[in-house]
């Protein structure tokens, strides 16, 4: 293992993952603010103007221009970064597709951050839900060391030559944004030693053109969205060796699937980003009763991993997932529902429980666990499991 | 691209769909989406070539006689050439 910089740092997290963009000597930046991602950006432009960063900081006008200016960056080679959250991400959504459609490995922060209306500039997962489909990978992170050391595996995952698909990474609006930890900074030598320099497969040149986003006709389309979601389900191997050469870097082993004390629990509580965090605590206090409660964060969300998952919860009784966002008239929240249909066909599965909680940063407590599983027994022995609940809404 | 797009398997293309051909959109034939066709009336052109200028898709071109057509593999039938025309030599005719 090399030398880490021991040496903790009490920093805001926003600072510390625009320090790791820096770290990664990116070239192009262009972004529009928006709360509460606005720190990232802000001191991304400040390290750009105090001349520590040698990158190009494009300001625009919108979110809709600040992707589309990130494509561009991205196609003539350039290691690109991006920041938005809720209603960015919205304007932000059509050129979103357009950058992994076109295989451009983009890197984006999203602090997750509800969708108005009623306006909300709190955390939940409605923004990135809304985009669940463009086909980036996508992943969320539960802490400040997480979300500074996954900047890094960001840009190796995206550029790697066999992947070449953008990365979206979700942090917590707020609850991580905003919030002072101590994080143990990588040297540059870590990073240089992970990171290699940006060679991309395509790039546009006067001296040899190329087009990109070209037309695609129906006689052709269905062929480039198969080609498209099989190589983004190839990239699977890719982005756990990603997290194994980390690991040889820094120390710290990360996976698609989280697991805490799981492995011999009955009920399975089933989290994405930071409320894992919360669980976790959750947990301790009630294993000291005998409760026998583990956690299963997941923390890769495309390519979904469906393998990692399902080996995750197969001795489990009882499943609790955790949906930060509502579907609508739909099943129930948008992972719980996914993890149902993972697992529809396994011969002997959980029963699976959907609470939605935190929506706009309502508080998610340790007892708030406590009450959820209560919650989740009783619909258990009543066979109502598959009604999903809006967790702690005044009746 | 090297063949008409119906005949590429999904393993054969480049990721993102890069085309890394150049100019081989004219692989793509778009006289197709047509329904009416530009038809010149010779006796009133005076070869002043607007209706070359004003083509959209570069499908008109001049012929050796110094007169003008539309090449109608890529000719969409828009009709800006017969609009522009200021001696209403182009007439636009239903295709049958």
């Amino acid at each position: 293992m090399a030398e880490i910089a021991k040496k903790k740092i009490g920093i805001e997290i926003s600072l510390a993952v625009a320090e790791a963009v820096k770290q990664c000597d990116v070239e192009v930046i262009s972004a529009y603010p928006i709360t509460p991602q606005t720190h990232i950006v802000e001191h991304l432009s400040e390290l750009v103007a105090n001349g520590e960063l040698d990158a190009e900081f494009i300001p625009v006008e919108s979110e809709h221009s600040a992707m589309s200016v990130c494509l561009g960056a991205s196609a003539v080679g350039a290691r690109t970064f991006t920041a938005t959250a809720s209603q960015g991400l919205a304007l932000m959504a059509e050129i979103v597709y357009c950058a992994s459609s076109m295989r451009l490995p983009v890197v984006m922060v999203v602090a997750n951050r509800s969708l108005n209306s009623p306006l909300s500039i709190w955390n939940d997962h409605s923004d990135v839900m809304m985009v669940r489909d463009s086909g980036w990978i996508q992943i969320f992170v539960e802490n400040g060391q997480d979300a500074y050391e996954h900047i890094f595996w960001s840009f190796r995952v995206a550029e790697d030559p066999a992947v070449l698909h953008p990365v979206m990474l979700n942090m917590d609006g707020f609850i991580l944004t905003h919030t002072i930890e101590p994080i143990e900074f990588w040297t540059q030598e870590m990073v240089k030693k992970y990171l290699p320099p940006f060679q991309p497969k395509y790039r546009l040149h006067p001296d040899q053109p190329i087009t990109m986003g070209a037309f695609g006709p129906p006689e052709i389309f269905t062929e480039c969205k198969m080609a498209q979601e099989q190589e983004l389900r190839k990239t699977m191997p890719i982005i756990e060796k990603a997290w194994e050469e980390l690991a040889q870097v820094c120390g710290k082993k990360y996976s698609a699937v989280e697991r805490y004390r799981a492995e011999d629990a009955n009920i399975l509580f089933i989290t994405m980003g930071s409320v894992g965090e919360t669980a976790r605590v959750a947990i301790d206090e009630m294993r000291e009763t005998g409760e026998r409660v583990g956690l299963v964060s997941i923390r890769l969300w495309r390519p979904f991993p469906l393998e990692q998952l399902k080996a995750a919860v197969k001795k489990a009784e009882v499943l609790i997932v955790i949906d930060r966002a509502v579907s609508f008239g739909g099943p129930g929240g948008p992972v719980a529902s996914e993890i149902r249909n993972a697992l529809y066909s396994e011969k002997k599965r959980p029963k699976i429980t959907n609470f939605i909680a935190g929506l706009a940063s309502r508080d998610v407590q340790p007892d708030d666990f406590w009450r959820i599983v209560e919650q989740a027994k009783e619909k258990v022995s009543q066979g109502k499991e598959d009604q999903f609940e809006i967790y702690g809404v005044r009746e | 691209m090297a063949k008409p797009g119906d005949q590429y398997k999904w393993t054969e293309l480049e990721p993102g769909f890069v085309v890394i051909e150049p100019g081989s959109a004219t692989e793509y034939k778009t006289g197709g989406w047509r329904s009416m066709k530009p038809v010149w009336d010779e006796s009133k052109c005076i070869k002043c070539g607007l209706c070359w200028v004003f083509c959209p898709d570069s499908a008109v071109f001049q012929k050796p006689d110094g007169y003008f057509t539309a090449n109608l593999d890529y000719c969409k039938g828009c009709g800006i050439c017969a609009q522009e025309c200021w001696p209403r030599a182009i007439k636009m005719v239903e295709e049958r």
